[in-house]
């Protein structure tokens, strides 16, 4: 009878469902399928997905490939550790190095422009935070993941780290400038 | 019935404690709240300092005492508990021995050894990797070891609440088929039965790793497995805590299930369903397909949330029902405001179920959306939705039970009905306003797991707005509320147990009696003509509606960001 006893009936599953319930199932059901279709809909017409673009690689590789880029395209330095600022054209592929405890160079984009953004750490898990737009993704060691931005703000963003990565894991901040030309 | 085995009945409720299940069902509930008094300390340090203004303690003690809060309130205060409620679930309301008592000590004792074994890892500071222990991060040995301790302990316990369930079918303690509670409870324990073996499938190796044996994990593969325990896991607790909710709605209202049918499929879905839901936590990592993350999120978790709104309308649709057949049929709300909320044991359920519901459920499924997830990943969003959850809604209804449980399983009068009164209150809206907070404060980019966001001394520095500032402060003393509520809860507890009044236990005897099908009802549930429940309906459409606005609230501020692809 009440739900610390044994049901009624043996046959449980075939006692009738009352009006009410089967109007909430149906509503919620409906609801369920519109949040399905939401996901499909928005990779087709909306202008924010996650791209699943990843490659295994070596630190040592990812290491060069963002030095490499520093060297072409950096146009000067900031703070006291002389940290590279690079402007690279629409279209490159983009470096963005995550380490023990920094992001490593300082990137500075185009407004509207289109870039491919490589992200991986060269040790352990870091979080990719940018700030005040809030897009977070999940750094890992070993797996580069691109990321096709294009940023639709001019300004000075923040990048935070948001995955614990060790005791220096709250000092992982760094800048990346959006200009508009 | 006459056995060899001692019984006695609770001269209060009727129930059936069989002696040798008695004193596990306490011991284990026991452990559970010295697991909980241990993190409820740990949150109070942690609190007052993420509240920026306050900033208590120092980087390091912030991250060590946050790894071991995290696993001594997700894992230890929430499966001792659950582990007295399989035990309860069986034993108690089948009216059954329990099986093999002995080995249930062992695992007890698994679980103890495997608690102090991770702990002390963590609080010698040779173990701050925090509960999820993200290889490559590296942690001593024996805090893998003593987790894998103690899942093997509550694995031992799980199979023994399996066997008695057969020991109770083989020896007819019970007409019919199990109650409602128990199928609950089942649905939890074959749950954990999964999640614990994935458990054990990724900290074995990471163990093994941790110890030199293994040279490197992958640290996709290990998200991967590890959130099949991680997220699954928390299906343990959602089946355990609504299974709580149908028991109290039945001990406080003898509230009968609306329909049978329903209640129980919807915890059939949690279990085909709930585990693939696990991939919600990787939906910003790279290296895993948008069709795999689409589908595991969307077929996978709706139907479990499904599943969660359908228990949503039952219970409390059980329990207008059962108020409208004592008379309280005035108008659409007579009922609830008429329903005994003096009583912790109510008040507690009814602020669990609404704050799991409004605030959990809604944020849950909000990030288990694949793009929105980007927009509050790691963020103070996460700990903001599952202190919902897990606190809100899991603690609070364990809470609940206590309340009951004390006269008639410890055969104590609880202490301090005062307070009692209004230990649900303040915890429930302590917690439901810090879960609020840090939801906030998430959606302004606050990190989660975050010793200053001042960034005091890095070389380039974030600026925070202000309103994230006043979220902190918010979080700040609404936690300490809760903290008080929950320190009230503890006190109550413990005090009830060592001075609480005694009351007649009935005597033990080898006599026990059948739990007899009930015989009153023919085959129907409540007709299916009318609409027993309008109430319950309103409440439910008030739900969805805030369902849906919050949802598409954060579509149109998705559309907003940078376009990525
Ligand atoms: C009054 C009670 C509580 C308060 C005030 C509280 C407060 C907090 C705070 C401030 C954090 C840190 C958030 C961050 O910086 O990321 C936290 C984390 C956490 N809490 Fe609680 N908590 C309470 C109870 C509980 C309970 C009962 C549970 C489990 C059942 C729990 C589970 C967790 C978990 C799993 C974490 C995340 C740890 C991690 O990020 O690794 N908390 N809590
Ligand atoms: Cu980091
Ligand atoms: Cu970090």
């Amino acid at each position: 009878m009440s739900a610390i006893q044994p049901p009624a009936q043996r046959i449980w599953w075939k006692q009738p469902l009352d009006k009410v319930e089967l109007v909430w199932i149906v509503i919620a059901f409906a609801w369920c399928l519109v949040m399905f279709f939401m996901m499909p809909y928005w990779h087709v017409f909306g202008k924010q997905n996650l791209s699943s673009e990843t490659y295994r690689a070596r630190p040592e590789m990812f290491a060069r490939a963002a030095e490499e880029m520093v060297a072409k395209w950096k146009v000067r330095e900031e703070t006291e550790a002389k940290i590279p600022v690079v402007a690279p054209p629409a279209g490159a592929d983009v470096y963005l190095i995550a380490r023990l405890w920094d992001w490593w160079p300082i990137l500075e984009l185009e407004e509207g422009k289109t870039y491919r953004l490589n992200l991986m750490s060269m040790d352990y898990q870091h979080g990719f935070s940018l700030q005040p737009e809030n897009i977070n993704v999940q750094v890992l060691p070993g797996y580069q993941h691109v990321v096709t931005v294009t940023p639709n703000r001019a300004g000075t963003y923040g990048i935070v780290c948001n995955e614990f990565c060790g005791a220096g894991h709250h000092k992982m901040v760094s800048k990346l400038y959006v200009v508009k030309k | 019935m006459a056995g060899t085995e001692l019984f006695r009945t609770d001269p209060r409720t009727g129930l059936q404690y069989h002696k040798s299940a008695e004193l596990l069902i306490k011991a284990n509930a026991v452990a559970a709240v010295v697991a909980l008094l241990v993190g409820g300390i740990i949150a109070l340090l942690i609190t007052l300092t993420r509240w920026q203004a306050v900033h208590l303690l120092n980087a390091d003690n912030f991250y060590l005492l946050l790894t071991a809060h995290g696993l001594d309130m997700l894992v230890i205060w929430v499966i001792f508990f659950e582990i007295a409620i399989l035990y309860f679930c069986s034993s108690t309301l089948l009216r059954s021995r329990l099986a093999t008592p002995r080995l249930a000590w062992l695992a007890f004792a698994l679980m103890v050894i495997g608690t102090v074994t991770f702990n002390a890892a963590i609080f010698t500071g040779n173990a701050t990797v925090m509960m999820t222990s993200y290889v490559p991060l590296p942690g001593h040995p024996a805090f893998y070891l003593g987790l894998i301790l103690f899942a093997v302990g509550a694995l031992i316990g799980c199979f023994i609440f399996l066997g008695t369930l057969v020991v109770a079918r083989a020896e007819k303690t019970y007409e019919g088929s199990i109650p409602l509670v128990t199928f609950g409870a089942l649905t939890a324990c074959i749950i954990a039965i999964f999640t614990i073996a994935s458990g054990a499938i990724i900290l074995i190796p990471t163990f093994l790793w941790s110890a030199g044996y293994v040279k490197s994990i992958d640290p996709l593969m290990y998200r991967t497995i590890w959130w099949a325990f991680g997220h699954s896991s928390q299906q343990i607790n959602v089946s355990a805590h609504v299974a709580v909710w149908y028991a109290i709605a039945a001990i406080v209202f003898a509230a009968k299930p609306m329909s049978e049918r329903v209640s129980r499929t919807a915890f059939v879905l949690y279990i085909l369903f709930l585990q693939l839901a696990s991939a919600h936590h990787l939906l910003a990592d790279p290296g895993l397909s948008t069709e795999w993350k689409v589908f595991n999120t969307s077929y996978a978790m709706y139907l479990a949330v499904l599943a969660s709104m359908i228990h949503g309308l039952t219970v409390p649709g059980s329990i207008e029902v059962a108020q409208r057949a004592k008379g309280l049929t005035k108008g659409l709300f007579e009922w609830i405001r008429k329903a005994p909320w003096g009583n912790p044991t109510f008040s507690g359920m009814f602020i669990s179920l609404l704050v799991f519901g409004f605030l959990g459920g809604i944020s849950g499924v909000m990030m288990g959306t694949e793009q929105l997830n980007m927009i509050i990943h790691n963020t103070t969003y996460v700990p903001g939705h599952f202190h919902a959850t897990v606190v809100g809604g899991t603690t609070l209804a364990f809470m609940a039970l206590t309340y009951f449980l004390i006269p008639s399983l410890f055969n104590r009068e609880v202490i301090m009905p005062g307070l009692a009164k209004w230990q649900p209150y303040l915890f429930g809206i302590g917690m439901g306003v810090f879960s609020l907070a840090l939801m906030g404060a998430g959606t302004l980019g606050v990190p989660r797991r975050h010793w200053d966001i001042t960034f005091a001394g890095a070389s380039l520095p974030y600026e925070y707005p202000g309103t994230a500032y006043l979220m902190l402060a918010i979080m700040g003393v609404s936690g300490v509320v809760a903290i008080v509520g929950g320190a009230a809860y503890i006190l109550i507890t413990v005090g009830s147990l060592l001075w609480g009044k005694r009351l007649a236990a009935g005597a033990y005897g080898r006599e026990t009696t059948v739990l007899r099908m009930p015989v009153d009802t023919a085959l129907t549930g409540h007709g299916t003509g009318g609409f027993v429940a309008p109430g319950t309906f309103v409440f439910a459409m008030v739900f969805l509606t805030a369902f849906i606005l919050y949802y598409f609230v954060n579509w149109k501020y998705l559309s907003t960001v940078w376009g990525l692809s």
